[in-house]
């Protein structure tokens, strides 16, 4: 398949997807369910509205998700009692499969919401989204729901800004331009054609999810890509466009430690795959400087992409789901 | 028909309980038609939404006319008998502001979200209530998302929804999102109209000397403030807004005061204007510049006894929710209806602060009271209708 083609056909837009009521009967003859996870860390201001919303539209109103769980890493904010007042199931990340210990890290409860949450397809979506919207969930959902051969569906975000030209440049964040995108143009060219690859927002099978590593960190929406390419090829992968997302922006210096986690991770895997040969071990602190006057000072930032194994390989895991090998 | 709408004392509180797992539903609605943009004359887009909310419901034959309203019918037993339940969509904000609304456990925060996107909300959520609840009305409720209604809308949407409907309406219901408690039955007329100010083009400056129009606006500005206006009947005049002039050093050639007036007495008002044009015309004539008064809005006043049956029943209301009713004339939509002989009164769904601001804020557990009392409300301009042997 080109990379036109792959556009052409694995490319929608949450739009595609409106008539909630024919998806219900969709999902419901294929006897599916579907579970909304959204990973938290003191989002306090934004998480309300997304429960709210998410219930109202989804649940009570269209009953498209059968699941709506915040797994939290430990909020110090009211995080988790405004999510519980408006009705999400709430878990601390620490609390789910407490006998592999606790990492920090937004991968670490994205990995335990395979365990904890229930649905064949589970839909990630951040808690700092300003403009949340039932599109979020609907237009991740819809790929999965009416095409088999989909598995992960990811979200893009065009700005329509004013451009005098007929054509608009469709692009990610910085670290996507700069970082991200060339290195897939390197060394796994048709994933350039995601056009967010970092977006926090996907749904994926469970088949599939179960099989994945599990960065805590940064790298693990740059390695699901990679790793669902790798084992399904492009044809599993889908991507739509979600129109705008509003949310904090970031500080250069803190994207600087996502390129230097998401660096780590895609080196790892470009190395398993015979990509690139890497002979010395790679450092894992980051150097940042920071100047007052003529005082020049170090920062240094220790950043570890420790992985999680595909959830599969967990006896807990495949005991609850009554898979061969598991503890029971 | 259920216990709750046959008993005219249906237990309030016990309705405000039956409300509460309908909290998310009416929330939502709340968030997604406050961060639609509405500024008075630009309601399209939220119209579209409240109509999409009523194709929703099984409401599928909802239409957005061309003076902004969005409405549909809910239709009760008897066709004939029709209650018209409005809540204007047009904000004071600019589509520029941001219009996120922020949610804690017990409020929202967000521009217009009192006034009015909590009515607005009450309004598209009340087939849903209805038919959740079991409550079936014999009159038909017609729903009206009215647009143009603040400012230089002046009621535009309502007067021309009432002015067109092909059948009467028995009765109205106007929902303000603030001040739960409210309850206006008398509507006070406006006068609002501006003072303009202007140096004509070929004003002889050798000949008259030098002018400024700010400085002549300030003069009449305050011969108009010192207008004696009675205590009885109630009125008041509000300087709202003045303008003029291009910057530093220049003379002013325009300047402009926006004011309004408000009587309980259309003559008390009548009066007024009269003097307020004869300043303009002496202060014109006196300076040799152009100045007039110009009426941009009217309105009568009106108001329904205190004894009415409409205004007992939402007393009773109020007093069973435990709530002291705030009673005094209003400027809302009200006056379109009493201007037509209908009668109508306006509440109020929860309580609130900032109103106005970016950081407006409407509080969620006074909102089960407002909904519980907009039903019950509802169910007794309903009952008032019906022959006296179908109670």
């Amino acid at each position: 398949m080109t990379t036109e083609d792959w556009l052409a056909r694995h490319t929608f837009h949450h739009g595609d997807f409106w008539d909630l009521l024919a998806m219900i009967r969709e999902k419901e003859r294929q006897n599916l369910t579907l579970s909304l996870c959204i990973p938290t860390l003191n989002e306090e201001a934004t998480i309300g509205k997304e429960i709210v919303i998410f219930k109202s539209e989804l649940m009570d109103r269209y009953p498209l998700l059968d699941e709506i769980a915040v797994i939290d890493s430990g909020s110090e904010d009211r995080t988790c009692e405004v999510a519980r007042s408006f009705g999400a199931d709430v878990y601390r990340s620490a609390d789910i499969l407490p006998a592999h210990g606790t990492r920090r890290g937004k991968g670490e409860n994205l990995w335990k919401a395979i365990h904890q949450l229930k649905g064949d397809v589970i839909v990630y979506v951040d808690a700092d989204i300003k403009n949340i919207h039932p599109r979020f969930v609907w237009g991740l959902a819809g790929p999965v729901i009416y095409r088999p051969d989909i598995h992960y569906v990811k979200a893009f975000y065009d700005r329509p800004l004013a451009f005098s030209q007929g054509v608009r440049p469709s692009g990610g964040g910085r670290v996507t331009e700069i970082l991200v995108r060339p290195l897939f143009s390197l060394f796994y060219p048709d994933l350039a054609a995601m056009i967010q690859p970092l977006s926090g927002e996907y749904a994926v099978r469970r088949h599939v999810l179960e099989r994945l590593r599990f960065p805590i960190g940064y790298g693990v929406e740059t390695s699901h890509l990679i790793d669902v390419h790798r084992q399904w090829g492009m044809a599993a992968l889908a991507q739509t466009d979600l129109d705008q997302r509003v949310h904090r922006n970031q500080a250069t210096r803190d994207l600087g430690r996502m390129a230097f986690g998401i660096l780590q991770t895609f080196f790892s895997r470009a190395r398993d795959h015979g990509l690139l040969d890497v002979h010395a071990p790679l450092h894992t602190v980051l150097r940042q400087f920071q100047v007052q006057d003529r005082d020049f000072e170090q920062v240094l930032h220790e950043i570890v992409e420790e992985e999680r194994p595909p959830m599969i390989e967990i006896p807990e895991y495949r005991a609850a789901r009554g898979l061969a090998g598991g503890d029971g | 028909m259920t216990d709750l709408a046959c008993d005219p004392g249906a237990d309030l509180p016990q309705l405000r309980e039956r409300l509460r797992p309908l909290r998310e539903i009416f929330l939502a609605n709340l968030i997604l038609t406050s961060e639609i943009p509405a500024p008075t004359f630009g309601e399209e887009a939220r119209a579209r939404f409240v109509l999409q909310r009523f194709s929703e419901a099984g409401l599928p034959g909802g239409s957005l006319d061309e003076a902004g309203n969005a409405a549909v019918e809910l239709p009760g037993a008897n066709p004939a008998r029709r209650i018209l339940v409005v809540a204007h969509t047009d904000t004071l904000h600019t589509a520029a502001e941001d219009h996120a609304v922020a949610v804690q456990p017990d409020r929202l925060v967000g521009p217009g979200i009192g006034d009015n996107a909590a009515g607005v909300a009450a309004m598209m959520t009340l087939p849903r209530l209805l038919a959740t609840l079991g409550i079936r009305l014999d009159a038909t409720l017609v729903l009206l998302g009215a647009g143009r209604s603040l400012g230089p809308g002046n009621l535009g949407g309502l007067k021309f929804f009432l002015d067109h409907a092909k059948h009467p309406f028995a009765a109205g219901l106007c929902l303000e999102g603030l001040e739960l408690g409210r309850l206006n039955f008398a509507s006070l007329g406006l006068l609002r109209g501006e003072i303009v100010c202007r140096v004509p083009r070929d004003y002889d400056w050798a000949r008259f000397g030098p002018v400024n129009a700010i400085v002549i606006l300030a003069d009449a500005l305050a011969r108009i403030q010192g207008i004696p206006l009675p205590a009885r009947p109630r009125t008041d005049m509000v300087f709202g807004q003045v303008s003029g002039g291009t910057g530093y050093g220049r003379a002013a050639r325009t300047a402009r005061l926006r004011l309004d007036v408000r009587s309980e007495s259309a003559a008390t008002l009548a009066e007024v204007e009269g003097r307020i044009g004869a300043i303009a015309e002496e202060l014109a004539h006196g300076t040799r510049t152009e100045i007039a008064f110009v009426p941009v809005a009217r309105r009568q006043p009106g108001a329904l006894p205190f004894d009415h049956p409409f205004v007992r029943e939402a007393r009773a209301i109020l007093a069973g929710l435990g709530l002291e009713p705030h009673i005094e004339p209003s400027m809302s939509e009200l006056s379109a209806f009493l201007e037509r002989d209908i009668p109508a009164l306006t509440i109020g769904l929860t309580r609130g602060e900032n109103v106005g601001e970016a950081d407006e804020t409407v509080f969620i557990e006074p909102l089960f009271d407002g909904l519980a009392q907009l039903l019950s409300l509802l169910q007794a301009l309903d009952r008032s209708g019906r022959p006296a042997d179908d109670d």
